[in-house]
């Protein structure tokens, strides 16, 4: 349930530092299987895919048949073909992210700080938040599409008071791909600013309230500042899997909002070109990875985990 | 003692009366070392705590106390040295199994367990029979037999303080240890806490050793009061001892204040010292004195000073200092504290008793100060007269 | 388990307000009502709404007399609820899904758990590299992790199915259960354990009387993230899956020809066990609190 952990605002929420203990092996034992791990799954297949991304097919070969080399062409060719999508799916990622942001700020807000001491009311609405985890995303996907249907009765109704045109749709739109995307990862913004808001003591806002003496005010001076660790956390919670999500463009989108990560899936399992999949998806790695780093620089939370 | 060679001693309840043998047993700590990397913290520590004794080590914030506790409670380990519980040699020996516990300065209580199993916690794991039984009457000791079933959260500050006594008192220790144990209570809290861990002690007859930063709580509750000062200990003895004799500017300065004045041994009798203070002629009894030749600290207590106004009359064997100018006054009742400036000393603090009532010597006054030879002191030259001083304002003494 | 479960077993959220000081409400008592103090929680409503719409949806559905296809409603029915497993091979990938989540969470919440005791207790060559180790798979996209193991997996040649499934699960839980566990540890006084020390307990005694009874709400909450995310995750079982199905995939699968209204009832019943659970435990906790 706690993803609000997941979050990570790290240590620093404890009481005084730990008298840290000099490893003596004990570190290295606890660290081990895990790390070996971690080791397995994900650096040596992260390898693997760095390999697969330079493989050229077998000369004569069958679909499919490809073999070790270093062709660096297979990245240009990859990314002068797909580049629109690896683009849309990060402006996607970035809307949806900062509608997310936008939607969930008031709701952890409300949870963490109006419902503050109530303990029920506190507990009900965070399971609201959370229990959507526990019905299938895509069966809730799926539910958006046909709730925004062109048979359902929201687009009738819609047309009626001519918010939409006599022939407009909700569903098959990048709006829609967006909207689903924003829905999915609520959750994930919504915990870690919860988590931060919570966290905050109330009498720094009260001193605010004194110094400043304006609500507003003292949200911007204040409350937000406090709570930044939460928004970054949630920011990255929500952009990482946003980017690389194409179960949103699949279900509510079209042939014109197609995600890098359905590029990738296809590549693999309809056509078998490994490489190019590949490459798409080390692109993908790097270009988040120095965008999380650059972003978790500049808002000055280094020590994310 | 008995608590160390003896297992069921170690795990006897207080107010267990048979044996009797409840005096806990002698600390010892031979050159004790302890570094932090090129930091010092402990530096050759001697220091010996007879069994049954409330022993106080005192000294500033960063001096190493806490340190020292954690040595002879085996949770640090000396850089070099040998640490001693009943004659027995524990360096070697891990926190668990030396017969010693602790009462922290946060308390450390368990959150997950109820207040009777704190306290139960160490009877348990030493397997000792009735571990609640015990617990309850450790309890009944400080007080707190009704709250046996809360949780620590569910206590005030005081009351996790008894708790954390309790569950140190109930093992029995050869040596219980307390590290500023009262730090986190109000003011009143602490004078009550104060009369009452006294009580306990005497009660129960362990040996205390109790860290400090105050020194009035030192002095007040020790029978013994060591003072510790960048790692090392600067002086040892009965309260009084360090009160009336200090050995080390810091011991005079940081254990109440002192007037000290550099000069040069003069004149070296076998009774007493000629010092020559600015010019003036100063007598030190020589057993006073840290210095027999060469450049010494004269120092004399505040309250020791007299004041002597225009006409007075100085008393026999005194030493008079002056003239000088009262350089400002306050009033608090019981006693009035002078500044006195004397051109050449500096300024010199004094405390008049409000015995007689009435006006006391004015500011501005040119006033002399006497003191009884007797209670003048020597300490060595080379020392820094301001060492351990609270020095609430910029002027020199 | 002490105080944290009480916020709805949110976890590692610091000790709890139970230890704490008390502190004050931000609502200031006796000032004037303003609009403004109407707004946010009004649009918060609007945000749970949106939140929730779906599920209402997903559950409406669940009782629809749909026949094959569950796209417009025919109906009310109790048919579906009556025969979960009614539609061919929804309840077997409801079963696969259960038994990889278990195993998937079992599995990393141990290791995690490990791990996170060793980043926060020691300081020691490689720390950075291993915080790094850890970090690096929550911050890379699901569909890059699936073909990352695809293409190892191709490579050795082993043939996909409920083995690397679990396998791929594992390895995305545990960075998830590393940073959980890691902020409840984070929390704990390390002098606990040396008060433990000092009260005759041996370093293995410490650890399972206090660090370990203290950890549980973040342990329990490390696992309980780590079966929702085994459960729900789609992208990287779709890669690694072959022909093995999960719960996610078979929606996902037959979303394309319509999805049976079974899907939906153990959706739902999914959701309201979550939601038992997560208020009997609540409940417990208040009326604990009640009772002393
Ligand atoms: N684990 C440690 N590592 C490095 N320095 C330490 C450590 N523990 C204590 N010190 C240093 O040793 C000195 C003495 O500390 P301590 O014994 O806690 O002082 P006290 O209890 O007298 O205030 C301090 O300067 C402190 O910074
Ligand atoms: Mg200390």
């Amino acid at each position: 349930m706690s993803i609000v952990a997941a979050l990570g605002h790290g240590p620093g929420n404890g009481p005084a530092p730990a008298p840290v203990r000099r490893a003596r092996g004990g570190a290295y034992l606890l660290l081990a299987p895990g790390l070996a791990y971690l080791g397995l799954f994900f650096v040596v297949p992260v390898v693997a895919l760095l390999a697969t991304s330079l493989y050229v097919p077998v000369p004569g070969g069958d679909v499919g048949q490809f073999q070790p080399a270093f062709e660096w062409a297979n990245y240009t060719r990859a990314l002068a073909t797909y580049w629109p999508q690896m683009v849309r799916s990060f402006a996607y990622a970035l809307i949806a992210t900062l509608a997310a942001l936008v939607i969930a700020y008031p709701m952890a807000y409300v949870i963490a700080v109006r419902a503050r001491g109530r303990v029920f009311l506190q507990g009900m609405l965070l399971v609201l938040v959370i229990a959507p985890f526990f019905t299938s995303f895509i069966l809730r996907t799926v539910a958006w599409k046909q709730i925004l249907a062109d048979e359902s009765f929201v687009v009738a109704a819609m047309r009626a008071v001519s918010l939409l045109p006599p022939d407009g749709r909700l569903t098959a739109t990048s709006f829609a791909v967006v909207a689903g995307l924003t829905y999915n990862f609520l959750p994930f913004m919504t915990l870690p600013i919860y988590a931060s808001l919570e966290r905050l003591d109330p009498r720094l806002v009260e001193a605010g309230a004194d110094l400043y003496a304006n609500g507003p005010t003292t949200f911007w001076r204040v409350t937000l500042p406090l709570s930044m660790p939460g928004v970054v956390s949630g920011t990255l919670l929500t952009f990482i899997p946003a980017s690389g999500d194409y179960v949103n463009s699949v279900l509510l989108g079209n042939n014109t909002t197609t995600m890098i990560g359905q590029v990738v899936d296809s590549r693999f399992f309809k056509v078998s070109d490994y490489p190019t999949a590949a490459a798409l998806s080390v692109v993908l790695m790097v270009a988040i990875l120095l965008l999380v780093t650059a972003y978790v620089r500049r808002s000055g939370t280094e020590e994310l985990l | 003692m008995a608590a160390l060679g003896d297992p069921a001693a170690a795990t006897r309840a207080p107010g267990d009366e048979e044996g009797g043998a409840r005096s806990g047993a002698d600390l010892t700590l031979e050159h004790v070392t302890k570094e932090f990397g090129a930091f010092t913290a402990v530096d050759d520590l001697e220091l010996t705590i007879p069994s049954g004794s409330f022993f106080a080590l005192l000294g500033p914030s960063g001096c190493g106390k806490t340190t020292t506790l954690r040595m002879v409670a085996g949770l640090e380990h000396p850089t070099s040295g040998r640490v001693l519980i009943g004659g027995r040699d524990v360096t070697r020996t891990r926190a668990h199994e030396r017969p010693v516990n602790t009462v922290f300065q946060s308390y450390a209580l368990f959150p997950h367990l109820s207040v009777v199993e704190n306290v139960a916690f160490g009877l348990r794991r030493r397997r000792a029979p009735d571990p609640l039984g015990k617990a309850r009457d450790a309890l009944e000791l400080v007080e707190l037999p009704h709250l046996a079933d809360r949780r620590p959260a569910q206590l005030s500050g005081g009351q996790q303080q008894r708790v954390a006594l309790a569950r140190a008192i109930v093992n029995n220790p050869a040596v219980l240890l307390l590290d500023e144990p009262l730090g986190a209570l109000d003011l009143k809290l602490r004078r009550q806490m104060q009369v009452e861990l006294k009580r306990i002690q005497t009660e129960v007859g362990l040996t205390f050793v109790h860290v400090t930063h105050d020194q009035e709580e030192a002095m007040t509750m020790a029978d013994t009061v060591a003072v510790m000062n960048a790692g090392r200990i600067e002086q040892m003895g009965s309260p009084a001892e360090l009160y009336e004799l200090p050995r080390t500017a810091f011991v005079a300065n940081f254990l109440g204040q002192s007037n000290l004045l550099r000069g040069t041994v003069v004149e070296n009798g076998a009774a007493t010292l000629g010092v020559d203070v600015d010019g003036r002629r100063v007598r030190v009894p020589t057993a006073r004195s840290v210095s027999t030749t060469g450049t010494v600290l004269v120092g004399v207590r505040p309250e020791k000073l007299h004041l002597l106004r225009a006409g007075d009359q100085a008393p026999e064997s005194c030493n008079v200092l002056g003239p000088g100018r009262v350089t400002d006054v306050s009033f608090s009742g019981v006693s009035t504290q002078y500044q006195v400036h004397v051109p050449g000393l500096g300024t010199l603090g004094v405390f008049v008793q409000n015995i007689l009532g009435g006006a006391g010597a004015a500011l501005g006054e040119e006033v002399h100060l006497a003191c009884a030879i007797k209670h003048t002191f020597a300490l060595d030259g080379a020392e820094d007269a301001t060492s351990g001083a609270v020095r609430l304002d910029a002027r020199d003494v | 388990m002490s105080a944290p479960t009480a916020r709805v077993g949110v976890g590692p959220v610091g000790p709890g307000p139970a230890s704490g000081p008390r502190v004050p409400t931000t609502r200031r008592q006796g000032r004037p009502w303003r609009l403004g103090d109407a707004v946010v929680p009004l649009f918060a409503a609007l945000a749970f709404l949106y939140l929730l719409v779906p599920i209402a949806y997903t559950v409406a559905f669940s009782f629809n007399d749909a026949g094959r296809s569950n796209l417009v409603w025919r109906g009310f029915t109790l048919a579906n609820w009556a025969n979960p497993c009614g539609a061919p091979q929804v309840c077997e990938a409801l079963g696969n899904s259960l038994k990889v989540g278990v195993i998937a969470t079992v599995v990393s919440t141990a290791l995690g758990t490990l791990i996170a005791l060793a980043l926060v207790r020691y300081r020691f060559r490689g720390r950075a590299l291993a915080n790094l180790l850890v970090f690096l798979p929550m911050s890379t996209p699901e569909v890059v992790l699936g073909a990352a193991l695809l293409a190892q997996f191709l490579s050795l040649r082993v043939n996909p199915g409920f083995g690397t499934v679990v396998a791929a699960h594992v390895m995305f839980c545990i960075s998830f259960v590393v940073v959980t566990v890691k902020a409840r540890v984070a929390s704990l006084d390390p002098r606990l354990e040396e008060a433990a020390a000092d009260l005759y307990s041996s370093p293995w005694q410490a650890f399972w009387r206090v660090t370990f009874p203290l950890l549980v709400p973040g342990i329990l909450a490390a696992a309980l993230l780590a079966f929702s995310l085994s459960f729900d995750d789609f992208i990287i079982t779709n890669f690694n899956s072959g022909s093995f199905t999960t719960f996610p995939k078979f929606v996902y699968v037959s979303a394309t020809r319509g999805i049976p209204p079974q899907a939906n009832v153990i959706g739902s019943a999914m959701f309201a066990l979550a939601l038992l659970l997560v208020v009997s435990v609540q409940l417990v906790s208040v009326a604990r609190r009640r009772r002393r």
